[in-house]
């Protein structure tokens, strides 16, 4: 813990208990698990990142934007990909404007001036890693899907991770003035390295159970009736329980509230249910299976009325 | 900590005397298990319980957590020991005070009617009532011990007990209208599986308890990787085990190919160099070659011989169907059957499971695994596709019934793929004893693995990318 907290200017915004994370995250429309809510705090008062791994569509990201929302912190978002390099991740140097620069001053001024000025920071494109540590306002980090990269960048972020600092060969270290609270999601489609998960905490999302789900959808689709919410989320945990390739998201459970309530759906029998299924199931196959097994075993519309 | 230090002396300042060894403690047999819990991350620990009250369980133990258990696999582990090593303190403090448990008294004493304990137990589902669940769950458990039919494996275990509870979700209790308990609302899914949860935990309690005598670290090992029985149960740890495979799999071989040959210029990184050189393009950047996807041909045996592992095995191939597009696989007894397509258009694994046994044909007249008609039918009909890219992979036991083996068969087609693992269910120990033939098929090998746990999986994958094997 070598990072002395109060130099940073964390200070500020430094929550005093996890009920308070909680509470301000439910401000913010983000209904936190329990773990979810300590782990928070725990990476604010101690200035470690947040390694969440679970299944897609659980609210990995949505944790961030949530965190930055209440944490009144811009959120800096890095989407990772396969064959993401330092250039997009880090920093660039801007070299058209270099080359323009040489050749605007190339009648004055001697070369040393002009190397000078073109290495200096007013060429750096700063990408957003160097945005979340050089700006002035503390931020909230999002490195989003790291399992995506290769495993050499994820030795890359070590640095950044564990001292917030960033060595370009050009201009020499550049240490974080704000501690960015950072946050990196993984959804574990291969193994990221030790010494990546040594400097974070580790929080394992997973579908929210029953009752935390309920209040998510009355928090998103407050229109929709109880007995309604409760019989959406039933089905949606029965779809979830089938081995599905894509299983139906939180976002997507959200969105099948809304269009029931565009709809005018009393209940969900089984027209309802085909008509709106492709909001929450979206693989062909997928589909043939849930109208099969779901469908299946919700009543005929004729019984609902 | 030296041994002639006070132990009132300086180990007070780590917080209240005594948490700071017991927590060490914890975190040697988390080691032991197979966490890599380094000196940071206990360190982590000790501040991040600083920002938490220990008044609170869920809290104190959801800190150490977020420290120390970084996967899932690891944070399961890490729920048992902390169970364990909690559990065991007062266990042991309850021996030195001799306090005796209720539901230990029953066990001797009074034949237990199943009947009553099945609709107690309902109740107290249905009123999602945990500590009345958890000790029903201890009594029936005791009931099926005494009946002598606890398999040993806690997932067989669950599913037993809950069956002869009759308990499933959505149903109301069979032919049971007259005593009263028809009253009770059907059990919902969630309601069951909280009830599986409590059944899964006291059982695993149980054969930490009964395996006591073994060194710590054994009981949960052996408990950890157990032959998956439930398919959907192991399937992540498998998918897992896969996925890694496919990777080293990807990247494997590359180097042999000509690295120059057939590159291609990229514009726009060699324009950008081309600055360094006052905008002439002196260094050429090309673009990354794309590793070849490699091709790969799983033959599975499902005969009888291996029902046990058979499962395992079609969930590999289900994994392997997930990661790889160029992949066809094959299933065979007497002779050989593609089932491609079956895994491609199924998603749910019992259904395939049911589809490859009823289309597959591939049992003949006996039923016994012919290996010699099988390595013939493959190289007439398949082995044209084969080139030094592809690698096939046998699931089986090498148990021919007696039969001819063909070894020379065999030899050709491992000729004509590139490479030729061979994955055997069965331990080394009894490869080549009885009709086993593995001997003449493991020489044509590129490497022969017993494999019937995903960490031999894991080993096997290890292997396959040069690496060191996982001792075991």
């Amino acid at each position: 813990m070598e990072h002395d907290l109060d130099s940073c200017a964390v200070s500020r915004d430094q929550p005093q208990s996890a009920e308070e994370v909680a509470a301000g995250l439910r401000e913010a429309g983000y209904l936190p698990g329990e773990s979810a809510a300590l782990v928070s705090y725990l990476a604010a008062r101690l200035g470690k990142p947040i390694l969440v791994e679970g299944p897609a569509g659980v609210g990995k990201t949505e944790l961030a934007r949530a965190l930055s929302t209440y944490l009144d912190r811009r959120l800096v978002r890095l989407q990772c990909y396969e064959g993401l390099d330092e250039a997009k991740a880090l920093y660039e140097w801007n070299y058209r404007k270099q080359l323009l620069r040489i050749q605007a001053g190339g009648a004055q001024g001697g070369w040393d001036e002009v190397q000078d000025d073109i290495f200096s920071e007013e060429f750096l494109l700063e990408r957003p890693l160097m945005q979340a540590i050089a700006g002035t306002e503390p931020v909230v980090l999002l490195i989003d899907e790291i399992d995506k990269t290769d495993q050499e960048f994820e030795a890359m972020l070590l640095e950044l991770l564990s001292d917030f600092q960033i060595t370009i060969p050009e201009l020499g270290q550049i240490s974080a003035t704000t501690m960015p609270i950072v946050v990196l999601t993984s959804n574990n489609s291969r193994e990221l390295t030790e010494a990546l998960k040594r400097r974070c905490l580790y929080l394992w999302l997973d579908y929210p159970e029953m009752e935390r789900e309920m209040e998510i959808v009355h928090l998103h689709a407050p229109d929709l009736p109880e007995a309604l919410t409760r019989r959406l989320v039933e089905v949606v945990r029965m779809v979830r329980a089938l081995d599905l390739k894509k299983p139906p998201s939180i976002a997507e459970t959200i969105d099948w509230a809304r269009t029931l309530l565009l709809m005018g759906a009393e209940d969900i029998d089984r027209e309802t249910f085909e008509q709106s299924m492709s909001i929450i199931v979206k693989h062909r196959t997928d589909i043939d299976l849930v109208a099969e097994r779901v469908g299946m075993k919700l009543g005929a519309p004729t019984q609902a009325g | 900590m030296s041994p002639t230090a006070s132990p009132y002396g300086p180990r007070a300042e780590a917080g209240p005397p005594g948490l700071a060894p017991k927590l060490l403690g914890f975190c040697e047999e988390l080691r032991g298990e197979g966490l890599a819990v380094g000196t940071s991350e206990i360190l982590d620990a000790f501040a991040a319980l600083e920002q938490v009250s220990w008044e609170s369980r869920d809290d104190f133990r959801e800190a150490l957590a977020a420290t120390i258990a970084k996967s899932q696999e690891d944070r399961r582990v890490f729920e048992l020991l902390f169970e364990r090593w909690f559990f065991r303190a007062a266990e042991a403090e309850a021996i030195e005070r001799q306090i005796d448990e209720g539901g230990r008294r029953h066990e001797g004493a009074e034949r237990l009617d199943i009947d009553e304990l099945r609709e107690q137990i309902r109740r107290a589902i249905v009123d999602e009532n945990d500590g009345e669940m958890r000790d029903l769950v201890r009594l029936a458990i005791a009931a099926f011990g005494r009946q002598g039919e606890g398999s040993g494996v806690v997932g067989v275990d669950v599913q037993r007990i809950r069956r002869t509870l009759e308990l499933s979700a959505g149903t109301q209790p069979q032919g049971k209208a007259s005593d009263g308990a028809a009253e009770l609302p059907p059990i919902d899914r969630e309601q069951l599986n909280r009830f599986e949860r409590h059944l899964r935990r006291e059982l695993e309690r149980d054969l930490i308890e009964r395996t006591e005598t073994l060194p710590p670290s054994r009981p949960l090992a052996e408990l950890d990787r157990a032959l998956p029985t439930s398919p959907t149960q192991d399937l992540a740890a498998v998918h897992r085990a896969v996925s890694q495979m496919k990777r080293r799999l990807a990247t494997l071989g590359q180097e042999q190919r000509g690295k120059r040959r057939g590159r291609h210029v990229d514009v726009r990184r060699t324009m950008r160099a081309s600055l360094e050189t006052g905008g002439v393009p002196m260094h050429l950047r090309y673009r990354p070659k794309r590793p070849r996807r490699p091709e790969i041909y799983v033959l599975c045996d499902v005969s009888t011989s291996v029902t046990s592992a058979s499962v395992f095995f079609l969930s590999v191939l289900h994994a392997l169907h997930d990661s790889f597009r160029k992949l066809r696989s094959f299933v065979f007894i007497e002779r050989i059957s593609e089932v491609t397509e079956i895994f491609e258009h199924e998603r749910d694994f019992r259904e395939i499971a049911r589809r490859v046994s009823s289309e597959g044909g591939v049992a003949d007249v006996s039923g016994y695994t012919d290996y010699g008609r099988v390595w013939l039918e493959f190289l007439t009909e398949i082995s044209d596709d084969l080139d030094p890219r592809s690698t096939v992979i046998v699931l089986g036991d090498a148990r021919t019934n007696g039969r001819e083996p063909h070894a020379e068969v065999f030899a050709q087609v491992a000729e004509r793929a590139g490479r030729l693992f061979w994955l055997n269910p069965e331990p080394k120990l009894y490869w080549n004893y009885g009709d086993s033939v593995m001997a003449a098929y493991e020489r044509y090998c590129d490497g022969a693995f017993e494999c019937w746990t995903t960490r031999h999986l894991e080993n096997f994958v290890n292997v396959v990318a040069g690496g060191v094997p996982v001792t075991e």
